[in-house]
């Protein structure tokens, strides 16, 4: 905001509302957006999760079960519960953004969004059936 | 339909008083009377010293943007007819300090426009002789969309970063830097990268994506910032490479 405003008679003793510290709970889209940008948290946990499971593996297989039994447990399992969904709504969120920062052009004309959504959507499905197949092949 | 309507007033009479209050008026309600109209009626019969900015009427020139029941738009495109029932609560825009009622001090964005260099740079100008510098549709189509921006602020006052970090650039600022960086004409993209990438640039931008939502002109400024991450983030990638360019 502008600086060195002093009020003088010759000069606009200017108002300046503060940002309430809960600015963020002013509209629903601002809540929305502090929403996506907590989803990390959980982004983060998942990642831990898996760090956690791939140093059990290494420390043997009585190592890996116990792991398996602490997952198991009621706390992780609402606690995935919420992370799945939190990590849901970041995927879902980030993937309607996605054309706003990636203009696509074909042949000198822009591609509508909903091609660059879709293709999105897309490759996480064929990604996530992939997944799929390898996992439950055996 | 009413016969009347009620607009709740943001009033701020800096000799006065220390901080903004709310004043009531009632005006007659007409299908096709917009904010800006209400606010004209107010200031013709009931109340003189109700200050506000405006000027074209039409969405051209920017200067009506206030918030209407807590979101900001030009007040000449926001009908009452949309804000019923009332009271209809006006207010200056946010973020920026109030000079009086609902008129706002535009100095900073006007300071941080000019940062970003909202002109066409050429690294040398060719000779008038050889005519001017051409442009496809395509190349048109490009930067257009960047370059509808009327610097109605209404995409600064939506912003809760700008709000937060008074220092940030903002979104207008941005998108017109881009509205020139996309121009096949212009060559200056390196000279305003430093301020662009610097840290009041885009990096302050988390992606609330309100600037675009308020913005009359659909310039979305919120993508003009992402795709510039990019081109940034691109920059400095190259940087790291050993015969990249610095």
């Amino acid at each position: 905001m502008s600086l060195g405003a002093h009020y003088t008679p010759y000069h606009p003793k200017w108002y300046r509302r503060r940002v309430s510290v809960w600015w963020w709970l002013q509209t629903w889209s601002y809540t929305r957006f502090v929403l996506r940008e907590l989803t990390s948290v959980f982004v983060a946990l998942f990642a831990v999760v898996l760090l956690w499971h791939i140093w059990a593996l290494e420390l043997g297989p009585e190592a890996y079960a116990r792991l398996l039994v602490r997952l198991g447990t009621p706390l992780f399992v609402v606690l995935h519960g919420v992370a799945f969904v939190f990590v849901l709504f970041h995927s879902i969120t980030w993937f309607n953004l996605a054309p706003k920062a990636m203009v696509v052009r074909l042949r000198g004309k822009r591609m509508p969004d909903w091609v660059v959504v879709g293709s999105n959507y897309a490759a996480w499905l064929v990604l996530s059936l992939a997944v799929a197949v390898i996992l439950l092949r055996r | 339909m009413p016969a009347t309507v009620a607009l709740a007033v943001a009033r701020y009479r800096p000799e006065e008083e220390p901080a903004p209050t709310l004043q009531t008026y009632e005006v007659p309600f007409r299908e096709d009377w917009v904010v800006l109209d209400a606010l004209n009626y107010i200031k013709d019969r009931l109340d003189g010293s109700l200050s506000f900015r405006w000027s074209c009427r039409m969405g051209v020139c920017g200067s009506c943007g206030m918030k209407v029941n807590g979101t900001p738009v030009l007040t000449c495109a926001a009908f009452l007819s949309e804000h019923l029932p009332g009271p209809i609560r006006v207010e200056p825009l946010d973020y920026f300090p109030v000079v009086r009622d609902l008129v706002v001090d535009l100095s900073d964005f006007m300071r941080k426009l000019k940062k970003v260099k909202p002109w066409i740079l050429r690294e040398e100008e060719k000779p008038l002789a050889e005519g001017e510098y051409r442009q496809t549709p395509d190349q048109l189509d490009a930067y257009k969309q960047f370059s509808m921006c009327i610097n109605c602020m209404l995409c600064y006052s939506a912003c809760p970063i700008y709000g937060l970090e008074p220092s940030f650039i903002g979104p207008a600022a941005i998108a017109l830097a881009q509205r020139y960086n996309m121009d096949s004409r212009d060559q200056g993209a390196r000279e305003r990268l430093e301020i662009l990438s610097g840290y009041d640039g885009i990096w302050q931008c988390t992606f609330v994506g309100e600037c675009t939502k308020v913005c009359p002109k659909n310039v979305d400024p919120a993508g003009a910032i992402q795709q510039y991450k990019l081109t940034s983030a691109v920059h400095w990638l190259k940087t790291l490479l050993p015969w990249g360019a610095r």
